[in-house]
């Protein structure tokens, strides 16, 4: 019972407590490169989310079998070979996705999300629990480009899903401006939510990328210093 | 007309097709490595050289090794294996030959495996080859769009910077703080360039 429970925990803690995209800043360039519409954003997610759990079981299987020095070759080769398998598998059932997706499709191998959750949780975790955690992070990542991709389609074209809602087209919505623009919009609003649920904010992009460990000391470190310096500046003229 | 097509090829790649502003590619750098000038112009380098370096090499493997022996669907994982190796192997160089190199961009090559920027451009050249009607797309062009992709990259990453430090002195409500705003700015950065679409076309005309 008490397995039971946490298993669901591991599932609906990507949802909304550590929603990939909205909390922890993972996998941006196919949040704002595939959401100009909502029908986009599900082939995304559900192709991310196959993805992510199938990587996520493999590698939790293969824990204790990785040399740790290796580790992140090894990852990115079974994360790309079941990349290869979704494209495959998209190619022949759904063409029309595959279009619309195009280079998107192949590049979830360097998918931040999948590589994430592979160093952070899976490489740590049996492969029960890994792949819960894998299919709620799935899930986060699909509500969060679902509803980029309602915004945006329903902003730019004036349908949802195909279907006509609104009389009007703003054009701008399904182009790139549109794109960091509402995207800035819903980080805005999880922060504000954050913040009156007493929550830590996200600062800077780096705090979630799974290669923050292996750059820390260098680059990141670096801007993290001079934002630190700033605020405490900010502070002071406040005060 | 193969310098004409070239100077075409390039400047479309750094301003109708820029890689971060109008495809999506490489955001995350965009955003958490352009906050001062001198890491914003490092990181682009650096990035800039391992795109040249990784179309060159993966380009002839894809036509000559991948395509003819009906390997194709394995595209993915041997690009991002050979990207992988690649940036392993300049680090490497980079530290026995060249340390003062090594230096200012060895810190941001271990960024640079994981950035869909290289693995994208390395994929899209190959798809322009078979899209484009205007000319044949040789490994020539192939290796200008890189340089042009990379040199994109550095124009929006030196823009971007200098916009982000108009931000910091700003008063910005408090939601909208850090990241919102910084994706609010880039947004009226994208819109600029919007502003080059078709400019390439009237500008060089092929065909």
């Amino acid at each position: 019972m008490a397995e039971k429970k946490s298993l669901f925990a591991e599932f609906s803690k990507g949802i909304i407590k550590e929603n990939p995209v909205l909390c922890l800043m993972l996998g941006t360039c196919p949040t704002l490169a595939v959401t100009t519409s909502a029908s986009n954003a599900i082939g995304m997610g559900v192709a991310a989310t196959a993805v992510l759990v199938c990587s996520n079981a493999v590698i939790s299987l293969l824990r204790k079998v990785i040399p740790d020095k290796v580790r992140i070759p090894a990852y990115i080769t079974i994360i790309a070979t079941f990349v290869t398998i979704v494209q495959m598998v998209v190619k022949a059932f759904a063409p029309a996705i595959n279009d619309s997706l195009g280079i998107f499709l192949p590049l979830i191998v360097v998918n931040c999300i999948i590589l994430g959750r592979a160093e952070m949780y899976a490489s740590k975790n049996p492969v029960l629990p890994s792949i819960f955690d894998g299919l709620g992070m799935g899930v986060g990542f699909t509500a969060a480009l679902l509803c980029m991709g309602i915004i945006r389609e329903l902003l730019g074209s004036g349908t949802v899903f195909g279907l006509q809602i609104l009389p009007v087209q703003i054009l701008i919505f399904i182009l790139p401006p549109g794109g960091f623009f509402v995207f800035g919009m819903l980080i805005a609003i999880a922060n504000k939510l954050n913040t009156k649920a007493g929550k830590k904010v996200i600062e800077s992009p780096c705090s979630g990328c799974p290669m923050s460990k292996t750059c820390k000391s260098f680059a990141c470190e670096k801007t993290e210093e001079v934002s630190e310096n700033t605020d405490k500046e900010v502070v002071a003229n406040v005060n | 007309m193969l310098i004409k097509s070239l100077v075409s090829v390039f400047l479309a790649a750094i301003l109708t097709e820029n890689y971060v502003l109008c495809k999506f590619l490489g955001i995350c750098p965009f955003l958490g490595v352009s906050k001062k000038l001198n890491t914003a112009v490092g990181m682009s380098v650096a990035v800039t050289f391992v795109m040249v370096l990784a179309t060159a090499v993966t380009f002839p493997i894809y036509t000559y090794l991948l395509v003819p022996n009906d390997l194709a669907y394995l595209q993915t994982i041997v690009f991002i294996l050979i990207i992988a190796g690649l940036v392993q192997l300049v680090e490497i160089v980079l530290k026995k030959y060249i340390p003062s190199l090594y230096q200012s961009l060895g810190v941001y090559l271990p960024l640079i495996t994981t950035n869909c920027a290289i693995l994208g451009v390395t994929m899209l050249v190959l798809q322009k080859v078979e899209t484009t009607t205007a000319f044949t797309y040789t490994f020539g062009h192939a290796l200008v769009n890189s340089l042009g992709a990379g040199i994109g990259f550095l124009v929006a990453m030196v823009m971007f910077a200098g916009v982000r430090s108009r931000i910091e002195s700003a008063d910005i409500p408090k939601s909208l703080q850090g990241l919102p705003i910084t994706l609010i700015a880039a947004s009226l950065v994208a819109l600029s360039f919007l502003g080059f679409s078709g400019f390439v076309d009237k500008l060089i005309p092929l065909a």
